[in-house]
């Protein structure tokens, strides 16, 4: 299959590491990967925010980039949430009928990663090697707007080596919410305290997620308390390989 | 309710509130607790109904409905109300509704209430009106009797005092019951309640009530309740007034079959609350013998209008919400400046003050959506947030408001977004804007402006030396080689 | 009111403009009918199924559960008011005068001052239905049932239900209580409580903290 990447703006930027872990591991299941040079963001943070009209020509934007495509993959469970939730409303306020089809026959070859891997490709085992203790919080988009159920926790658990340790409270948010990190930060970590204290308990390595937005929130804190714990995207954990300097 | 009231006008912002509460050590112990006890308990009694996901549907279509025809609802509701000798008055906004009860209450020939805990009187204040006009209420309601001793503010929907432990209880009971000695169990604190209250259920001729549904087929009334005050404000006083927002009436007698599954068990993790009681209109030789029903507007008819967050109104007050939200748990409800805390209150405040003020309440919150899972009758709590805060900020750009440094902030974004040029530029840019701020180890500590609350609590890893295209496009460039 | 007048017409508009104009009532009905209505309406047990639901939910509630047959009524609720140390019980009008065993003093409760039901140690009642799913039972302003005060101010509540009133589900309890849908009602499911004080359920804030319940048998 040859699959389009939507790399996310923010993993563009921050998390480039994510997006060659996805070229990898599809790679690695015989698939190719094409990235449309002219992406750039889902709209996610301004519509959230309230600022709507800025947020409307990034819907005709990422249709003009992967109108033709077999199957768009992103990593990141927040993205595809917003597109799934909002894209049609958003088409609609453009007033555009020709976008408004084009979204519409678009969004179903829209996948999230790990749902593109159990739900599309119905694998569970992606011939992974991850010699770690790793723990698993369930991003809120991915968990209730995806209903990604314990597809992510199925892939993990057939990562040979793995020692996947359940999260307590993993279903909870951990207080990211887009800009309400910033504009609330204090409340984002006082529930990010929560999320710490859960994750220092399972005493895991490392905390994966299919949103590099909570991750990043999470590792900002256990980096400042020096707990040595780390976070990492699932992909890059299902790319992990025999071959790999750990 | 206690005479301090909320003052929309003047509550801090969420931010600021949230703030200063986060410090309040003994509230956040007893709001962790009492929303992990009341969240597991919910859990049980939802967990073994397998048809817990048609009921909630039913619950919002039926909502759906009675809200599309409103009006025809209510004087259905109003016509048999009065043939069965109730009496049914209307009331534009608080102010009215206030005045309403005052003149009835004078016009019973009491200058003394009984009340049953009420979330609508608290909205239109009425405690403090009537004490201008020289009646005395009180609440029967546990908690709220406690909010009222002890001069304070209801902090949730159906457990106001949750914020408060026995041994705080336990002081104020002491003080205003005039008690020299005092036990310091729950089961003492209620027994001290029951004699107290008696006296007055027994002695005040009017009663002040809310109401959880009017059944517009039969004029009935429905309160939900798990004390017994409610029974005891319902049926001795000999006047009794209730007050309701317009959106409280359900069409027909059957949908109560609905709510009565859904309400208890959102609300406090029951299969059925202790009491439910119906009644309609008078009765010579049972109740009151004179009985009169408020329908009160009070900015509910324009959430109404407008579409997109109408579904507010479908709200049955069960709490559920508030008892989830990983905000709330945090904060607890008087950061929510209103007596509608929680992700209820933070779509349903803002609209009852026309978006004159709590605009900050459409922001906090994550979005997470656990709300939306909960609600009974599934009111998509997140899309209306998002919703308001379009509403919002709207507002602040108007005119010169254009130029707060979050809508330039905003703007300046807009534009890297819309240009594969000038995004990846900015990409670029971004690595060398951030290098005076990245200490030897590969991490920024302080981030200025409008990103400083991230490293308020947070460190940020440095910008990595190549972005994901740059890698794509470099390997690209190497394959074709 | 005067002012009411002109505070419905003012919301009556407010709701029209917001809504639209009124349907007529036919389509309201017809929308009301076209309600998706999947969840359980019917019971799922056998009535002995039902009987020990509805016993295991009221002993929940710590209330003291008996079966009896007809006959045997008078002398069960002898024993059980002995054994709660009962000697004066309000009763309605309306309860059978086969039920009432000598050796208690039974009080009409006439519907005058509630003095009289103070004064009282108890009080003795029938019911209308019980709903086994959540433990509930239900009266209403019947013979046999009284005024609402009656079954609220007593301290002590014992109540005779026929088992062939026992419904399992919510739904089945609220068709049979259509047709009286207009007598004041009072769901009850265990004796008072709350959960205000550290969310600690506690008994008995006000109405009765201790109830007895007769399942009447065939």
């Amino acid at each position: 299959m040859q699959v389009s990447l939507f790399i996310t703006c923010y993993n563009d930027t921050l998390f480039p590491g994510t997006g060659k872990a996805v070229v990898q591991v599809l790679e690695r299941l015989g698939h190719t990967v094409v990235f449309p040079a002219g992406q750039t963001c889902c709209g996610q943070m301004h519509w959230n925010t309230g600022y709507q009209e800025e947020a409307l020509p990034l819907v005709a934007r990422f249709v003009s980039q992967f109108k033709d495509a077999e199957a768009v993959v992103i990593p990141s469970s927040s993205c595809v949430a917003m597109m799934r939730e909002h894209y049609v409303k958003m088409a609609v306020l453009t007033g555009d009928k020709q976008l408004l089809a084009d979204v519409e026959a678009l969004l179903p070859r829209v996948w999230e990663f790990s749902e593109f891997l159990t739900k599309k490709l119905g694998l569970t085992d992606v011939g992974a090697y991850f010699p770690h203790r790793v723990t698993y919080h369930a991003s809120c988009h991915g968990l209730r707007s995806l209903e990604l159920g314990d597809g992510p926790a199925k892939l993990l658990r057939n990562v040979r080596g793995i020692q996947l340790v359940e999260l307590k409270g993993l279903e909870q948010c951990c207080g990211f919410g887009g800009t309400f990190a910033v504009k609330n930060a204090e409340v984002s970590s006082a529930m990010l305290g929560e999320k710490v204290q859960a994750i220092l308990n399972t005493q895991a390595e490392l905390c994966t997620a299919c949103d590099n937005s909570c991750l990043m929130h999470i590792e900002g804190a256990l980096h400042r308390q020096r707990t040595g714990v780390k976070t990492m995207h699932l992909a890059e954990v299902l790319a992990g390989s025999e071959g790999d300097a750990q | 309710m206690s005479l301090i009231t909320f003052d929309p006008a003047r509550v801090p912002s969420f931010q600021v509130a949230a703030k200063g509460l986060l410090g309040d050590t003994q509230m956040r112990k007893n709001v962790r607790h009492a929303t992990t006890v009341i969240q597991n308990k919910r859990a049980i009694v939802v967990d073994e109904m397998p048809d817990w996901q048609q009921l909630r549907e039913s619950g919002r279509q039926i909502k759906e409905h009675t809200l599309k025809h409103l009006d025809f609802y209510l004087q259905q509701f109003e016509e048999n109300c009065t043939k069965a000798g109730g009496v049914v008055h209307w009331a534009r906004d608080a102010a009215e509704a206030r005045e309403i009860v005052i003149d009835l209450v004078r016009e019973s020939g009491s200058k003394e209430v009984i009340k049953i805990k009420s979330m609508t009187t608290e909205e239109i204040s009425l405690n403090k009106g009537l004490e201008a006009a020289g009646i005395h209420a009180y609440e029967t309601d546990l908690a709220e009797l406690i909010i009222q001793m002890g001069n304070d503010l209801p902090s949730h929907i159906v457990v106001p005092a949750l914020h408060k432990n026995r041994q705080q209880i336990r002081e104020i009971f002491m003080r205003e019951m005039n008690l020299p000695d005092l036990g310091e169990k729950p089961a003492d604190l209620a027994e001290a309640a029951r004699t107290f209250l008696r006296e007055k259920f027994l002695r005040v001729k009017t009663g002040v009530s809310g109401a959880n549904f009017l059944i517009a087929e039969t004029g009935g009334v429905c309160v939900v309740e798990s004390e017994g005050n409610g029974r005891m404000c319902l049926t001795l006083p000999e006047t009794l007034i209730t007050i309701a927002g317009v959106e409280k009436v359900i069409p027909r007698y059957q949908d109560l079959e609905v709510f009565a599954q859904l309400l208890p068990r959102s609300a406090t993790g029951e299969r059925m609350n202790p009491y439910t009681s119906i009644w309609t209109g008078v009765h010579p030789t049972d109740g009151p013998r004179t009985f009169h029903v408020i329908l009160m507007d009070n900015a509910r008819t324009k959430i109404l209008a407008d579409q997109e967050s109408r579904q507010t109104l479908a709200c049955i007050r069960c709490g559920a919400c508030q008892n989830i939200c990983p905000v709330y748990r945090q904060t607890g409800g008087h950061a929510y400046g209103s007596v509608y805390a929680g992700p209820i209150g933070a779509i349903l405040t803002p609209q009852l003050q026309e978006m004159h003020s709590g605009k900050s309440l459409p922001y906090a919150s994550s979005l997470c959506g656990a709300c939306y899972e909960v609600c009974p009758v599934k009111i998509n709590i997140p899309e209306v947030l998002i919703h308001l805060r379009h509403k919002v900020v709207e507002q602040d750009t108007e005119g010169f408001g254009a130029l707060n440094p979050e809508a330039l902030a905003m703007k300046a974004m807009a534009m890297l977004f819309t240009s594969e040029r000038r995004f990846r530029a900015a990409q670029r840019m971004g690595r060398m804007a951030e290098r005076p701020l990245v200490n030897k180890a590969g991490w920024v500590t302080w981030l200025p402006g409008l990103l400083g609350g991230w490293t308020q609590v947070r460190d940020l890893h440095e910008m990595p030396k190549q972005t994901f295209r740059e890698w794509f496009e470099q390997r690209e460039a190497n394959d074709g080689k | 009111m005067a002012n009411s007048v002109a505070a419905r017409t003012e919301i009556l508009r407010r709701i029209c403009v917001a809504t639209g104009p009124v349907a007529d009532q036919a389509a309201i009905e017809a929308e009301w009918r076209g309600i998706d209505r999947e969840y359980k309406k019917v019971k799922s047990v056998d009535h002995e199924g039902l009987l020990h639901q509805l016993e295991d939910r009221l002993r929940d509630y710590d209330a003291g559960v008996y079966r009896s047959t007809s006959d045997g009524i008078p002398t069960l609720v002898r024993k059980i008011l002995t054994e709660r140390g009962k000697k004066t019980m309000a009763v309605p009008s309306g309860i059978p005068a086969e039920w009432l065993p000598a050796g208690v003093t039974f009080v009409e409760d006439t519907r005058g001052d509630v003095s009289v039901i103070d004064s009282c140690d108890g009080v003795l009642t029938s019911a209308t239905l019980a709903i086994a799913e959540t433990g509930t039972i239900v009266l209403q302003d019947a013979p046999g049932q009284g005024r609402r005060a009656v079954t609220l101010l007593p301290d002590y509540h014992l109540c005779l239900l026929d088992a062939a009133n026992i419904v399992q589900t919510v739904p089945e309890g609220i068709a049979l209580l259509q047709p009286t849908a207009h007598l004041a009602t009072t769901f009850f499911s265990g004796p008072s409580a709350t959960a205000d004080i550290e969310m600690t359920r506690i008994k008995g804030v006000h109405g009765p903290r201790f109830v007895d319940v007769i399942l009447i048998v065939a």
